[in-house]
């Protein structure tokens, strides 16, 4: 509540909002990269491995490409930025607790809710889908080389199944859900990170708390949007 | 004004204050001192609005601050400037940002914040020390620029809490000697130490805050002459009977 009531005062959160969505989004690149190629390599193997002698192979550019636009693709990112992103905001601001900086913030007339939670949390819910599409697009990429140097299928074949069962809604499903995952990452680690006390323990605390409700969160949403929307 | 009427603070189950009553008045240093953990801090963060009291009230210049909302509050805020125990900078940031936070925040012009960081830094005797960050500072260098954050905003009322603790004796001197000197820029402070040294030297009132109230308040003469056996204990250092070898 106290988030929402600050998400008026842009004038305090408007300044860093382009920083943390550097800082949370474009900094996280890489390891949705990572993560991404590898995810198209082993699904291009194992569709394969399941279709070989029972269904055409260009159905594996189907399934590579429904299966990391709709589920892995949002999903292995938001559980990696989950880590990444969710575990720093929570020792970030779990150390300014401790350190009585968010108290210092206030006392210089700063709400903490619209200097450090609203700009995370906005960052996040609009830098999160834009790392999921980049982790898409090379998803699909590492799948389709995969498919056509690994696995006795042609570039035609690997797009023709791509192309087979493509909805508009694969794409734009993915990106809302990875958008709500980073709203409730971030979300997790600014209440994690501001309700620490104590200590050094206290933040380590904090922190695994927050990437393992962000895990969990991601998880229950994934199934929410599933209903909802499918 | 500052004004502490009756006021109770429990954390849990442990009292901290037990009816707190305290007149700050203007234009002096009023030193808090007491034991550890007998809510020293607590007195200022309630001062300031970071805590609320369970009963009693608090008052700055006819407020009552826990019944301002949020605009107030932060406009009270813009009056006190707030000096932590462990200086309490934003290690992201340089001395100088540290500095022009809170000045942005309060619409200062552009070329004025530039002078005003300038100016407090001098104030404390950091010239050039803009662009360090904490980390690359002393302990003692930080409290100075701690209360060069809080000088900047030309507040009305500084709060410093334990201003000395952990500083060689020359750098206490001089912490001191910028109480004092804030203090004859016409700025009132409320300053919490255990320090009798300290509370010597900028106090024009010293307030014993013992069992969860105030024990005693006078000048620093006033406290040297007591009869009160657990104030003298407190200024003279004496060690605990049960706990005395």
């Amino acid at each position: 509540m106290e988030a929402g009531r600050a998400l008026g005062d842009v004038r305090t959160w408007g300044p860093l909002l382009f920083f943390q969505m550097r800082r949370l989004g474009v900094d996280s690149v890489p390891i949705a990269v990572f993560i991404a190629v590898f995810t198209g390599i082993v699904l291009a193997l194992l569709s394969s491995y399941i279709f070989t002698g029972a269904v055409p192979l260009y159905f594996v550019g189907a399934l590579v490409g429904k299966t990391v636009m709709m589920e892995l693709g949002p999903v292995l990112t938001g559980m990696a930025l989950a880590g990444r992103v969710g575990a720093n905001i929570a020792a970030e601001l779990g150390t300014m607790k401790v350190t009585e900086q968010v108290d210092a913030l206030e006392t210089l007339a700063y709400d903490k809710y619209s200097y450090l939670v609203v700009p995370r949390v906005l960052a996040a819910t609009l830098m999160f889908p834009v790392v999921t599409a980049f982790a898409m697009a090379v998803g699909v990429t590492a799948g389709w080389i995969t498919a056509i140097n690994l696995l006795d299928l042609s570039t035609p074949e690997f797009l023709k199944g791509l192309r087979m069962f493509y909805q508009f809604k694969d794409i734009w499903f993915g990106l809302v859900k990875s958008a709500s995952f980073g709203a409730a990452v971030a979300l997790m680690g600014c209440l994690r990170g501001l309700g620490s006390e104590g200590g050094a323990q206290g933040v380590g605390a904090a922190t695994t708390r927050a990437v393992v409700l962000g895990c969990e969160a991601i998880l229950v949403l994934d199934a929410f949007w599933a209903l909802v929307l499918l | 004004m500052i004004a502490l009427d009756d006021v109770y603070k429990s954390f849990g189950a442990k009292r901290v204050l037990r009816g707190v009553t305290l007149q700050v008045p203007d234009g002096e240093n009023t030193v808090i001192i007491g034991r550890s953990g007998s809510g020293k801090s607590v007195t200022l963060k309630l001062i300031v609005g970071l805590l609320e009291p369970d009963a009693g009230q608090v008052t700055v210049d006819g407020a009552v601050v826990q019944h301002l909302d949020r605009e107030a509050l932060t406009e009270l805020r813009g009056r006190i400037g707030f000096v932590f125990q462990f200086a309490a900078l934003f290690d992201s940031m340089t001395v100088a940002d540290n500095i022009r936070l809170g000045l942005a925040r309060r619409a200062v012009p552009g070329d004025e914040i530039e002078r005003r960081v300038g100016e407090s830094l001098a104030v404390v005797g950091l010239e050039g020390s803009e662009a360090k960050y904490p980390a690359e500072l002393s302990g003692g260098m930080r409290k100075r620029v701690g209360i060069a954050r809080a000088v900047a905003l030309r507040p009305r009322y500084i709060l410093y809490d334990e201003p000395t603790t952990g500083l060689d004796p020359v750098t206490s001197a001089d912490m001191n000697e910028l109480m004092v000197k804030t203090r004859d820029l016409g700025v009132t402070g409320v300053v919490v130490t255990h320090d009798m040294r300290s509370a010597y030297a900028v106090g024009d009132r010293i307030a014993m805050l013992h069992d969860g109230a105030i024990r005693q308040v006078g000048t620093p003469a006033e406290l040297q002459a007591t009869d009160d056996p657990v104030v003298r204990q407190f200024i003279e250092g004496r060690p605990d009977e049960r706990t005395a070898v």
